[in-house]
């Protein structure tokens, strides 16, 4: 959007926090994109696996092969689950620190549902391990035993929107003013393409990840699925991992990038998009080929499907971040003149009240270097002292500046209290000719 | 704090807070720190008995091994996700502190995050193969191994997030510069770690207890010398859980003595520091009491008595945090930024132009005379509502109230008097931070909303926000430099 259009739309400016970024921020944004396709990897698995495994035991009720496919299936939901919440810590961390303002406005605007993660997300865990770790208790209550899944696949199921409604709400600092509640934020336009892109993604995920589970020798596939050919189970995931992917590349993959609002998409982030889309399609033909070989090869180009699918992954992710840096860049900007003209008039007021107040600024220069100990020493000894109102560090030129009230501590007293922490420092010298330290009255404020 | 606002009129939003980060506290220290060491311990001396009595030893890994599978799913299910709910409250009710802190602390919670990731993989492989490894003797080693280095990776996560807990409190030489070490490395650090590791050592032991009272019922042969190892654990670590709050308790006020400039703060003071020498006798007799019992006579230590010692140590936890109400505020970070989330630095310029003429998200720029309600509402909104509700827990009217001679009349006088000096008389006040017509309108709103008791005030998350369009256009004039005095 350009700043012009930010004006006219009523589009709030904050202020952004003041202090400044830990890492460089290619670095930072680095850590996030990997981190995040990480996260979205195991949440991937997690959905897949409960969505399947709720699938099969439905199944199993007319067919007890399938109990045992379900039970199988729900071994991995556990493990996965706990990866996709630690993997989560990054990326939150991440974006926390990158877009503070953004993603915590969205945050706060949606934030009901946004806490309510909490509790569902709990909630669906605490059922599905009762579902795994209490399958044989429920040997004769079948249906008692699939509404314990099916509730934590609805639970795991809506999740995801309300992150997705976040993550696109903070990409539109102009609606920030006009949505009021979860819901009015949900059907932003491109919330709901972008949730059916992310089931699709996670069957497809999940039935690649089950092939090569399953397709391991170590595995014992025919010992641990009774009455399956290995050909007939591998296929099915197999060819889940395709059909939802062709769907994805063909529907909703297109649905998707059209109702990206059009202003904000660029070469930049269109090219990453295609040419993951590009690649997606190259892995499926790999995979057709080996869908349509016989049962001893099945398998054959495993190895390059994922590999594949992998870039791809990167390639969408990079594109993701790609068109937020494009579409936040112009509020970006707005943002932090505003706050930097914000820090020039609170810095402003306070001179203005340090001199009402009559307090000095006192520049120390001391002749041993302004170590880590030597600086704490001097916080600890000053830091309890009502009459410094701010003490900082210069470390480049070696000196400590004191704000403080005179008429309470004369600066001769600061002197001896440094002295006594053994730092030498440079008096002023009485005929107030060369001075390295300097009393001053602090300069005239420069209110706009 | 130039976010929209979250709010909860009813539950209060330290209280939202406050729930989850209790609970995650319990399970973290009770179930991560405390018991797993205890956890691979037990399985250790478990094993060394399978020569000289297999049976025994059997039964014994079995009953370790169901109480591991407690320890298992509730660290990984409310455990991990209050983690994470601390994150997602914190963002909520106080944007603007977590946002800063996040930019000092990007480094430890990164470090942590990857400690944490091994935890939850090593907890996994440890509870995941534990049947696995009882068929050969090399495989069971290996698992003890396994949990070995998960007891050292639950211990750091802790060891870490300490570092950013003692900041918050005595924020050390970090407000003068401002550097990730000097932040971390604050004057509370080594007390709290001090103090936190036995007391969860302890609370691993009495959690434990509790478990073998349901799950060794039915093997009196096991339950027996599990009782009673697990009771000299907890009679071993209640000691030195003794000396570190002690060192803790005597630390307290030397760390105090600037935080509380007025006499009635530290009377509060006084009294909590005072009834925590009780509640620390307390919890430590009766540990070593039921310690002792179930040491020397585990066969006739009853299941209720098995419960006790969690709880008492859970209120000793809980005592001990309060210690951070005292300690933190009136700042969210010390020296730094209020509770209300406002920088002390802005101070100045929020009381020279006024909290709203810098508010984004306000409908009321300036305070008329036909929008004192509305006004008051936003100033509310700003400056309290971070730890105020109008009618809910903690609530300004009722504060209000309990200050009147009555007991039950609001008096604006008294409270437009009484706002601007509350910070001399409640040390745990921030300063008002607005301007005299800011004041008058917070307190026209608080008696606006007495009288309607029908009207509420929902936060960002009901109703949206309104955007201050003068505030805009506004700075746009000081961008292009053609005037624009604020």
């Amino acid at each position: 959007m350009n700043p012009a259009l930010i004006l006219l739309s009523g589009t709030p400016v904050p202020r952004d926090i003041p202090l400044p970024l830990p890492l460089p921020e290619w670095l930072l944004v680095a850590l996030l994109v990997v981190s995040f396709l990480l996260h979205i990897l195991f949440v991937n698995l997690m959905l897949g696996g409960s969505v399947l495994t709720l699938w099969a035991e439905i199944k199993g009720l007319a067919d007890t092969r399938y109990d045992r496919l379900a039970q199988e299936i729900a071994q991995t939901i556990t493990v996965n689950k706990s990866l996709a919440v630690v993997l989560g810590v990054a990326p939150l961390l991440s974006i926390n620190v990158l877009y503070t303002v953004h993603f915590y406005s969205a945050n706060a605007l949606t934030g009901d549902f946004w806490v309510g993660i909490v509790p569902l997300v709990m909630a669906a865990f605490l059922l599905l391990y009762a579902h795994k770790y209490a399958w044989d208790k429920f040997a004769g209550r079948k249906k008692q035993h699939i509404a314990l899944v099916a509730a934590a696949v609805v639970l795991l199921l809506f999740v995801p929107l309300i992150f997705l409604t976040n993550v696109n709400l903070m990409h539109f600092p102009e609606e920030w003013g006009r949505v009021s509640g979860f819901f009015s934020a949900m059907f932003l336009a491109n919330v709901l393409p972008r949730y059916l892109h992310f089931l699709a993604a996670s069957l497809a995920v999940t039935g690649l990840f089950l092939f090569g589970y399953m397709r391991r020798a170590g595995y014992g596939l025919g010992e641990k699925l009774p009455g399956f050919g290995r050909g007939e189970v591998l296929r099915k995931w197999y060819g889940l991992a395709f059909w939802t992917t062709v769907l994805q590349l063909l529907v909703l993959g297109p649905l998707n990038l059209l109702t990206l609002p059009w202003n904000s998409v660029t070469w930049d982030s269109a090219g990453l998009l295609l040419a993951g889309a590009g690649v997606a399609l190259a892995a499926m033909a790999l995979l057709w080929l080996d869908l349509r070989g016989p049962d001893e090869f099945l398998g054959r180009n495993f190895g390059w499907v994922a590999l594949a699918l992998t870039i791809a992954v990167l390639f969408m992710g990079s594109g993701r971040q790609a068109y937020r840096a494009v579409t936040l860049a112009p509020h970006r900007a707005e943002m932090a003149a505003r706050t930097e003209r914000q820090i020039q008039l609170s810095r402003a007021a306070w001179q203005d009240y340090e001199r009402q107040m009559g307090v000095t600024a006192l520049e120390v220069a001391v002749v041993e270097k302004l170590g880590w100990y030597a600086r704490r020493q001097i916080v600890r000894a000053f830091q309890f002292e009502g009459a410094v109102i701010d003490l900082t560090f210069d470390l480049d030129a070696n000196t400590v500046r004191f704000t403080y009230e005179e008429a309470n501590l004369p600066a001769e007293r600061i002197f001896e209290r440094l002295e006594e922490l053994n730092l030498r420092v440079v008096r002023p010298v009485p005929s107030g000719e060369e001075t390295t330290a300097k009393t001053e009255p602090v300069p005239k404020a420069v209110i706009p | 704090m130039d976010f929209p606002l979250f709010h909860l009129d009813f539950f209060g939003n330290r209280l939202l807070i406050a729930t989850i980060a209790i609970l995650h506290v319990l399970v973290n220290h009770a179930l991560a720190v405390g018991f797993l060491p205890l956890v691979v311990l037990l399985e250790y001396l478990g094993f060394r008995k399978r020569r000289t009595d297999p049976g025994l030893a059997a039964t014994w890994d079995d009953v370790v091994r169901r109480i591991m599978l407690v320890g298992f799913i509730i660290t990984t299910t409310v455990g991990a996700m209050t983690g994470v709910g601390i994150w997602l409250s914190a963002s909520l009710v106080n944007p603007a502190s977590l946002g800063s802190l996040i930019r000092v602390f990007y480094g430890a919670w990164f470090t942590e995050w990857i400690i944490f990731i091994l935890e939850v993989v090593f907890i996994m492989i440890y509870f995941l193969t534990w049947r696995k490894a009882g068929e050969s003797e090399t495989a069971k080693v290996r698992h003890i191994r396994f949990g070995t280095a998960l007891v050292i990776f639950s211990w750091l996560t802790m060891a870490i997030i300490v570092g950013i807990l003692a900041f918050m409190m005595d924020t050390g030489s970090w407000t003068a510069d401002k550097t990730f070490i000097s932040g971390f490395v604050n004057p509370l650090y080594l007390p709290q770690l001090l103090f936190r590791t036995p007391l969860a050592m302890m609370m691993g032991g009495a959690f434990a207890l509790l478990l073998l009272a349901f799950f060794a019922r039915r093997t009196p042969d096991a339950r027996r010398p599990l009782v009673s190892f697990t009771s000299l654990w907890l009679l071993v670590w209640t000691p030195m859980g003794a000396v570190g709050a002690a060192y803790y308790y005597l630390f307290i006020p030397d760390a105090m003595v600037g935080n509380l400039p007025t006499a009635v703060g530290t009377m509060a003071f006084m009294d909590w520091h005072s009834s925590l020498l009780t509640v620390i006798l307390v919890a430590v007799l009766l540990s070593v009491i039921i310690a002792l019992w179930g040491f020397l006579a585990p066969r006739r230590l009853p299941g209720v008595v098995m419960a006790l010692p969690i709880i008492v140590l859970m209120v000793f936890l809980g005592s001990f945090e309060r210690i951070r109400e005292f300690i933190r505020k009136p700042y969210v970070i010390g020296d730094y930024m209020y509770a209300n989330g406002l920088r002390m630095a802005d101070y100045p310029l929020y009381r020279r132009d006024g909290l709203l003429a810098h508010a984004t998200y306000v409908d009321t720029p300036a305070v008329t005379a036909d929008n004192t309600v509305a006004a008051g509402r936003n100033v509310f909104m700003l400056a309290c509502s971070r730890c105020h509700t109008v009618r809910g827990v903690n609530s300004v009217i009722t504060k209000f109230k309990d200050m009147s001679s009555d007991g039950r009349t609001l008096d604006p006088a008294a409270m437009k008097s009484y706002i601007p000096k509350m910070h001399n008389v409640w040390f745990y006040m921030p300063p008002f931070p607005g301007t005299a017509a800011e004041l008058d309108a917070l307190v026209d709103y608080i008696i606006h909303m007495d009288k309607h008791a029908d009207e509420s005030l929902p936060g960002a998350q009901d109703e949206g926000v309104a955007v201050a369009h003068e505030e805009v256009a506004r700075t746009d004039e000081n961008r292009r430099g053609e005037g624009g005095a604020p």
